[in-house]
């Protein structure tokens, strides 16, 4: 017998009595989205700003090997997209759109139409996530409600940049992925 | 059954018999001052507890039907001990032939200060106690019979000793910095794990002496006698009460 | 050794184990304050409780499902009876690629399958890319917590330890070097590796899809830059639906580390073009505490490690103490399922306080299954629990008074222990407590006099 069927039919073999599976309320509160996502992002370390502060902060970044896939922010782009990502490991700067916002936690979903790697958002050294004020839901249950059963690849929450506390609970921003975060609100 | 002046089965767990008979006293005239009757039946023993916590529940058949013989008959069941009375609610081992009274005992048996706030519906009491007093909340009343609730839910903070007891004229109650956290008594525990116990005893007694706590009570001297016993081996000055001295004592 | 061998042993540094206690403290009073800014806390744990309890109920028809739509993705679909056949099968990968170093993740089931030694053994270089499991595998230990795996080393061990490792300026102590030094050794081992590792936070029947959280991004820097990903997932990590997730990533990283939500939740659901993802089912002893009625709802854990943060054992006897490779309350009502023997003192490593209880995020009753254990255990190895009476009985109702007494009460109470007991020479009681004064009279004494 395969160890699939070993293991389900076990299972099967077990007296256990139905219990059901509950429905999930959405829970909403009705919360100011954009003042709610922004304390959020703020907590989780990561920076949010207007799209004016955003283009005053890109002059003096300093930063100059930067892709950009985010439409009316092209321009920026210095490097052409590599087709290997490993050939990413010097970038500095990643600036990708995100689909929507979730206020309860500043968590932003991207899935692999708002990713030209995959490995993008997490070996840049610093990453910008651009998102519209009319995408933000209230928490994770009107997030889920609104990916519904689309279906891509790969699907992310990022909320915030790669951190760890790993050291006598010392938080550390920049981990392994970007060493920053900022969003721009537009 | 009579609301009015209900009968009432002491029960008092067996090292308190043994060890502090004055905390007895002080819940058997308690109760009677609240208009109360009360009978303490003199067959009692031991509710089987520290055997069933040491994994051996099965052993107890013998207590436990004792227990249900001799408390059957009375409308309600109190001992000033959340521990015990947790016990004789969750880890009696189903006795056959008696599961009815068994159903009736796990519905009528209440920890003192539940008793006094549930059953009797006591909203003050009218008394004097002037001290500084620390409340160590004990595990099995806390987080088993839901005396208080517990630091880690999210619901309405409530504690029925407290309600009794912050009332009394001139007592200060005092915040601890962790409200319920387990002072290392747990029965075998104490022995077992010695060294786990002892520290444990410590930090919690630290927290209270941070604090100048002046009386040291709580609703189960199980926790108060491993605290006291780690506090007068220090030679601390701390004074240690349970719940129903106090009420007892304030309301004289 | 046993727990409280190790526990006594944990306890001799004395300011090592206060800030182990107050650090994690720390961490569960960050839960504490977040937990209470969601109204609808106490609801979310009813609805992940009441999940996985249906989950559970229907697992086989589940894990079907699970792997009809994965395969329909695109994803190889493997399925382990034991730990033993779970290495075999990703050592068969890494063959099959030619793969000599791979990165990993955190994983508490590859630690549970002990996958490192047995890749080690077969030639491949494995790094665990998580900061804190890093560290611990450069010590060659395991972790002592399973969300914070570095947490019983101070900052001094872990700059010495790096000094050796990455050379790293001697003496220097600050977080933020120490991590940007494994920023930049990890970084070279991300990009050579052909194939990532990483664990599974939760598989979703209906879309087949898997979510792995992480805060450094190490899981996601390892899988998306390699060929091949394995992801190694125990049986009971199922969850029905996408929405189920919105419940659950709520709970989890507000009971871990009280933080609002991971920083990176990666949905994985088709490998990327010309790439391969695997997923290895294990069982491992699973079944065996399904069909354990009162232990069965064990398999609802989500790895939040609340309970450990919060266990007041746990915070003063450090994760090694218990010896399995899941520690505090929940590994003590998991181990003893996998090897009873090995594990027989775990479930009398508690005082049945219940707040592991409380703050379980998917409520399971784990103090109250570590009293069930207790019951189980002096079934077969009855020395163990007998002795716990006999100590108990030598130590408190040792006194003078427990001779005198002419009733009834201590026969009763002592009923079922040998009469030699009583007389035990080891008062464990009396070594840093003082006995209780004895009064005068019992209280039945008092009574019988004042009451007649």
């Amino acid at each position: 017998m395969s160890s699939r069927e070993d293991i389900l039919n076990s299972i099967r073999g077990i007296q256990r009595e139905p219990k059901p599976l509950p429905d999930v309320p959405d829970f909403r509160m009705n919360s100011d989205l954009v003042k709610q996502f922004t304390v959020s992002l703020t907590g989780n370390k990561a920076e949010v700003m207007d799209a004016s502060a955003f283009e005053s902060w890109i002059k003096t970044c300093g930063m100059n090997r930067i892709f950009s896939s985010v439409s009316g922010y092209k321009r920026l782009s210095t490097v052409t997209l590599p087709e290997d990502p490993h050939d990413l490991e010097n970038l500095q700067l990643a600036i990708l759109e995100g689909q929507f916002g979730v206020a309860e936690n500043g968590a932003i979903w991207l899935e692999d139409a708002q990713l030209p790697h995959r490995a993008m958002p997490f070996i840049t050294e610093h990453l910008v996530l651009v998102l519209s004020k009319e995408r933000l839901v209230e928490n994770m249950h009107q997030a889920y409600e609104k990916i519904g059963a689309a279906h891509s690849g790969f699907g992310l929450f990022i909320a915030g940049p790669s951190k760890t506390a790993d050291i006598e609970q010392s938080l550390v921003i920049g981990a392994h992925g970007a060493k920053s975060l900022r969003v721009v609100l537009v | 059954m009579n609301t009015q002046t209900p009968h009432i089965g002491l029960f008092i767990p067996c090292y308190v018999d043994q060890f502090y008979p004055k905390v007895a006293i002080a819940t058997l005239e308690l109760l009677e001052k609240l208009g109360c009757k009360v009978s303490y039946p003199l067959e009692q023993t031991c509710c089987g507890q520290p055997m069933a916590n040491a994994g051996y529940e099965r052993d107890t058949v013998g207590t436990s039907r004792h227990f249900l013989e001799i408390f059957g008959e009375f409308d309600y069941i109190v001992a000033p001990s959340g521990s015990c009375v947790l016990h004789v609610k969750e880890h009696f081992p189903p006795i056959s032939g008696m599961e009815k009274t068994q159903q009736e005992i796990h519905d009528r048996i209440f920890e003192l200060t539940e008793f006094l706030t549930d059953v009797l519906k006591v909203e003050q009491l009218e008394g004097a106690f002037p001290h500084r007093v620390g409340y160590h909340a004990s595990c099995h009343g806390q987080r088993g019979l839901r005396l208080a609730s517990s630091s880690e839910m999210h619901i309405s903070p409530f504690n029925k000793a407290k309600k009794l007891l912050e009332n009394l004229e001139g007592l200060e109650w005092v915040e601890l910095s962790r409200t319920d956290e387990c002072c290392g008594f747990g029965g075998t525990f104490s022995v077992t794990e010695e060294a786990l116990s002892i520290q444990m005893g410590k930090d919690r007694l630290e927290d209270h002496q941070q604090k100048q706590v002046e009386i040291l009570t709580g609703g189960d001297m199980s926790c108060i006698m491993h605290l006291q016993g780690i506090a007068s081996r220090e030679g601390s000055p701390m004074k240690f009460m349970h719940v129903a001295e106090i009420l007892n004592q304030a309301t004289r | 050794m046993s727990h409280p061998q190790a526990a006594a042993e944990f306890l001799k540094d004395q300011v090592k184990a206060k800030w182990h206690d107050e650090t994690l403290w720390f961490v569960r009073d960050k839960r504490d304050r977040i937990s209470k800014t969601i109204p609808e806390w106490e609801n979310l744990r009813n609805l992940a409780s009441e999940i996985k309890d249906h989950t559970l109920s229907r697992l086989d028809f589940y894990l079907e499902e699970f792997e009809k739509n994965a395969l329909k993705n695109g994803i190889q679909v493997h399925w382990a009876k034991d730990a033993e056949e779970h290495n075999r099968i990703v050592l068969g990968i890494l063959q099959k690629n030619d793969c000599q170093a791979i990165v990993k993740s955190k994983s508490i089931l590859t630690e549970e399958c002990h996958l490192n030694p047995y890749l080690e053994k077969n030639g491949i270089e494995v790094v665990d890319t998580d900061l804190g499991e890093r560290i611990v595998q450069f010590l060659n230990q395991p972790p002592s917590h399973i969300v914070l795996p570095a947490i019983h080393l101070k900052k001094g061990e872990i700059s010495e330890l790096f000094h050796e490792k990455l050379h790293t300026e001697k003496g220097n102590e600050d977080p933020t070097y120490l991590t940007q030094a494994a920023r930049i050794h990890l970084r070279e081992k991300f990009l050579k590796a052909k194939v990532a590792i990483t664990g599974v936070n939760f598989g979703i029947a209906e879309t087949g899809e898997f979510v792995v959280c992480t805060n450094e991004g190490n899981a996601d820097m390892g899988v998306h830059l390699a060929d091949v990903h394995i992801a190694c997932m125990g049986i009971e990590k199922l969850i029905p639906r996408r929405t189920d997730l919105g419940v659950f990533l709520r709970l989890l990283a507000r009971s871990a580390t009280g933080q609002s939500v991971t920083n990176y939740n990666s949905h994985f659901r088709s490998p990327s073009p010309g790439k391969e993802i695997h997923v290895v089912l294990v069982d491992n002893g699973r079944t065996a505490q399904l069909a354990r009625e009162k232990f069965r709802n064990s398999l609802k854990c989500i790895r939040c490690g609340a309970c450990m943060n919060t266990c007041p054992i746990y915070r003063r006897s450090g994760g090694f103490s218990y010896g399995s490779t899941v520690p505090g309350p929940i590994g003590s009502i998991l181990s003893p399922g996998l090897d009873m023997k090995k594990h027989s003192t775990l479930p009398f490593a508690s005082t049945l306080c219940g707040s592991c209880s409380d703050v379980c995020p998917v409520k399971i009753n784990i103090h109250e299954q570590l009293y069930e254990w207790r019951q189980e255990i002096t079934k077969t190895h009855g020395e163990l629990g007998k002795s716990l009476s006999m100590k108990l009985a030598s130590g408190i109702f040792k006194s003078p008074l427990a001779y005198k007494i002419s009733g009834n009460l201590m026969r009763s109470a002592l009923k079922n222990l040998p009469k030699s007991l009583i007389y035990h020479p080891i008062n464990s009681w009396g070594k840093g407590r003082n006995l209780p004064e004895t009064p005068e009279m019992s209280f039945k004494d008092w009574f019988k006099r004042n009451r007649p």
